[in-house]
Formats: C-alpha cells, structure tokens, sequence
C-alpha cells in the first residue's frame, strides 16, 4: 500500500492508502474523491481525470505521447505538472504523493 | 443494496448502468435536491461495460477494479441505489413503476436506461452449454473461467464484441479461434471497409481464422447437453470447446411498450431525449433518437432523418448528463454530442468518431500496410467523421475538429486536401486550440 494525497481547490484534501498496481484515478473513484471523475474507465480515450502531480516533482514528464496528446482536452489548463492520473500505477516509490484536481473535469 | 424504499421519488432511473448511474450522479452536480431512485437487476454494484470484452476478459483485475463508484458515493450523493432489483411494470397514468419485488414505486419523473441485451441466435433452439454470450459481468466471469480450458473456440458475429473476444482468445489463451461472419466483411455497420480491413489482417496475424460471407446453420451437439461445434450453411463442420455468440444487442423496450410509449428498435425520443410522455424520458443504448441535424455541425445527418441508437460509453455518459440537465433546470435543449467510440483488438486499437453512415466518399490517411491509417468518411465534400486504427493521434485531431466550429477547420479538410502532400491533420487540430488562431488555409 501506498499513500496518496489528493488536494482540492477549496482547500480541502483526501489521503487515501492505495494498493500497488492501482492507478491514482481509480483510487480515487474507489474512496469518494471527489475532484476525479475517469469518465472513460482509465481507457486514455478522455481527460477527465487529469491532475497537478505536486510531489514527486519530475512525474509530469513521464507521460507517454498518447497520455500528453489527451491533456490537450483537459477542461482546466495544463501544466508542466500535468498528468492523467489514470495512467499512474501506484507503486512503493511514489508513497506520498500529492496530487491536486482541477477545478473542473468537464 | 439493502434498505427500505420510500413509496414515492421525486426522480425514478431505471437501469443501473453507465447511462443511469451518470443521470443521478449529474443530477446532483445541476444542484437537483429533490429524492432519487435508481434500480437495477444486475447483482453487483454499478460497473464499467467496456472492459469486459477487454482488460478484464485477459484476467486482470477484479469486479472492484471496474466498479464505477466507491462505497459511499451513492449515500453522500443521496442517491438510493437498489442492484438486482428490476422494474416489471410502469402505469405511466398513475405514475408509477412496479418492482421485480411487487414493491410500487411513485415517481415525478421517470428515465429510461435499461440498456440492451445480447442478442440470441434463433438457431439454438434450445440452451447449449458451451454456448456464451457477453453483455453483463457475470456473462463476462464465466467467460474468464471458461476459456483458458477452450482449446477450439468459434466466435459467431463479427462484430467489435466478437472480435475483441477472438483477440483475447488467441493471445491471452493461445486458443485456436475462428470467426463466423454471415456478412462479406467484419464490423460492417459500425466501421468503414478500410479500418475493417485492418481488424483482419491484425487478426490474422493474431492466428485466428475469420471466415465472412458465412452463415451458420446449425450449432452441433454430440451428446445433447454441450455444444460441439457449428455446421455452416456450405455444409462445413467446425468442431469447437467454446463457442461466443456476438451478434449484436436487442434494447430492452418492453417496459416502455407494455406501457403504450412508441418503440422502434428502441424506446423512441425527441430530440431533447424526451419520449411520447413527458414526464418520461429514455437515454443510452435503449433509446432510439432522430439523427436528423446530428452532431451539432450543421450538416444533414448521415442517412437521412433516421433516428440513432448509438451503443457506446460516449453516448451513454453524454446522455445521462443531457437529460439530467434537463431534469434539474428545465432546459429543453437538442441532445447533440460528438459520437465516438473505441475497441481493442489485441495490439490493435481501433477508434471512430462522428457518424460516418451514409457517406459517399473516403480519403486515406497514412499506409494502411504499415498497420497505423486513418480514414475519413465525406458526404457531399463535408467531413462526416471517419476511423483510426492505431492512429490515436488522428483520432483526437478528428475529435478537436468535428467538436469545433465548421467554418473554421472545413475547407482545409476535403478529399482532395488529405490526398495532398505534406496534409497534417493534427497541425489542424491544434491551430484550433487558441480561440483567435486563424483559419486554416486550404492545403
């Protein structure tokens, strides 16, 4: 397990222990979080899971051409920071990480 | 889900699905405060369809992997959920719909999102074992359970859910697959000929054998109990552990017709989702809406003013937020969303967007041979949408365009213009990202 921090834009936040090889998105669906919807189940066929990766830095490069190429439909602007949050599996590296939601997914 | 019913709703959803679960949900995102019902009989607690036939057929993951929503969210929401629990009967005069349970329940206003089931080939008579279909989840374990010990396994139907189930057949379990399909090329009513060409030749590589403009006759059975294999309508036996029907999905319309409302392969809407009954509406794969002025382009609709019964996850997100809208504020809006949809076959991934039924010309992009081509569908020189087959970025360049205003992107995009050299579609695309961009030049 893994912990996770999800920050909103109200202020408040949601931490939440995750299974490794869970990606951040279902998680968040999974525990109520608000902030994250997943419309399209993790199928990188939409963008309404996108999230500000905060800590660690550097994750937001990480994206593969076909997750960066779908940011561009991100209902809240992108960021250096910016990632499908469907497309990272939680692992034993990235315990702590926060990860803030957009204003907006639609 | 446990929990006594109230005996009136201010809203009724019946069908727990993609469709019905996104109604209640938006609903409380319009800010609608008043009391939700939403029934459904399947068992398990709401889920995403898609992965089925996909990830969740290759054995990873488990029903809580694909489960739509957490505990709780249903409570915070203040939405009641009852699973396995169907509707039998609607008296839309009294205004009320009765439950599997006998319970009857008031409602103010009723949706519709009952969804569609797996059509049954006429032919079989009589149940097989060894014969399956996929539409629920529990359709879905059995499947998982089944075929690692299918040796031989004959898939009838060439359709997207047959063919994702071929792939998952040979390369997850190494079976030996063939594929029945009566019509003379796969995916015929959701795919253009080229992007099904690639689904063939991807399968093929795969090992499986399709064999199209091929009936079956007969489903065979040796011993009366289990199915053994099929005998097409050339008299060919095809022996076989395992058989999948794929052909196709029946909407569930009955509830609606006993109660008087119009059906025609499926539950029939206006365009703002609503049916003959106004406080009735029908959204997802059980409604049958006008395509006429569909999607929101401008242009006359792909066959006419026919009505559309997308089966899609778009389709059905999209219309449980139209029609939650319209529930919470009153607004009497035409339901006009981009159409899309997608499949993987294997390594394969096939996407479409728009409806490209009714066009009378295509332009290819790319080398089909090379396995990743795009092909785009025009009716009278006008973009109609078009396919991708492992060509996701033309995918969401065709997505930016057709959501974008025509005037801007349409005389750049022409049969003649992707047969140019050095056309880019995805440059297109982004030179409409900013709002002041110029219109793009014709090539």
């Amino acid at each position: 397990m893994a912990w996770v921090t999800y920050q909103h834009s109200d202020g408040t936040s949601d931490k939440v222990d995750v299974p490794v090889g869970t990606s951040v998105m279902r998680a968040a669906l999974a525990n109520n979080v608000p902030g994250i919807v997943g419309e399209c189940g993790g199928e990188l066929m939409c963008a309404t899971c996108h999230v500000y990766v905060l800590t660690p830095r550097g994750l937001g490069p990480g994206r593969s051409e076909d997750e960066d190429e779908m940011l561009d439909f991100a209902a809240c602007p992108r960021r250096p920071e910016s990632r499908l949050s469907c497309q990272i599996r939680m692992s034993d590296q990235f315990d702590g990480l926060i990860v803030e939601t957009p204003e907006a997914q639609n | 889900m446990a929990g006594t019913l109230r005996a009136q709703y201010d809203i009724v959803i019946v069908g727990a699905g993609k469709a019905g679960v996104q109604t209640a949900s938006s609903l409380r995102d319009e800010g609608f405060a008043g009391e939700i019902l939403l029934v459904g009989d399947e068992a398990s607690a709401p889920y995403d369809r898609p992965p089925l036939s996909k990830s969740f057929l290759t054995g990873q993951g488990s029903l809580d992997d694909i489960t739509l929503h957490g505990e709780g969210f249903y409570e915070s929401r203040r939405i009641a959920l009852r699973t396995g629990t169907g509707a039998v009967g609607l008296d839309r005069g009294a205004g009320n719909l009765v439950l599997g349970d006998g319970q009857a329940i008031g409602y103010g206003r009723l949706v519709l999102a009952t969804g569609a089931r797996a059509r049954l080939l006429p032919l079989f008579g009589r149940e097989f074992g060894r014969v399956v279909s996929l539409r629920t989840a529990a359709d879905a374990i059995v499947l998982r359970k089944t075929l690692p010990a299918s040796g031989r396994v004959v898939v009838i139907g060439g359709g997207f859910i047959g063919l994702e189930v071929a792939a998952v057949a040979a390369r997850t379990y190494g079976s030996e697959v063939v594929v029945v399909e009566a019509l003379p090329r796969l995916m015929s009513r959701s795919a253009l000929p080229a992007s099904a060409s690639g689904a063939l030749r991807n399968l093929e590589s795969l090992g499986v054998r399709v064999l199209t403009g091929t009936a079956i006759a007969a489903v065979h059975s040796g011993d009366h109990r289990d199915a053994d294999g099929v005998t097409t309508a050339d008299g060919d036996f095809i022996p076989a552990d395992l058989i999948v029907s794929g052909v196709g999905a029946i909407p569930n319309t009955e509830l609606a017709e006993d109660a008087g409302l119009p059906v025609a392969n499926g539950v029939l809407v206006d365009e703002t989702l609503r049916t003959a009954d106004p406080r009735v509406w029908a959204i997802g794969d059980c409604a049958a809406f006008p395509g006429a002025g569909f999607p929101s382009a401008g242009f006359p609709s792909a066959g006419g003013a026919g009505r559309v019964r997308p089966e899609s996850l778009q389709n059905a997100t999209d219309q449980g937020r139209h029609v939650a809208r319209a529930l919470a504020t009153g607004a009497a809006e035409p339901y006009r969303a981009l159409p899309w949809f997608w499949s993987d076959q294997g390594d394969l991934r096939f996407q479409s967007v728009g409806l490209t039924a009714g066009h009378d010309r295509t332009a290819v992009l790319g080398d089909p041979a090379s396995g990743s081509f795009s092909v785009l569908a025009f009716r009278e020189g006008r973009l109609l949408g078009g396919d991708s087959v492992n060509a996701a970025s033309d995918h969401r360049a065709l997505r930016r365009l057709l959501a974008a205003e025509r005037g801007r992107w349409e005389a750049a995009v022409t049969p003649e213009a992707c047969a140019a050299p050095g056309f880019a579609l995805g440059d297109l695309a982004r030179g409409l990202a900013e709002p002041r961009a110029a219109v793009p030049r014709s090539v």
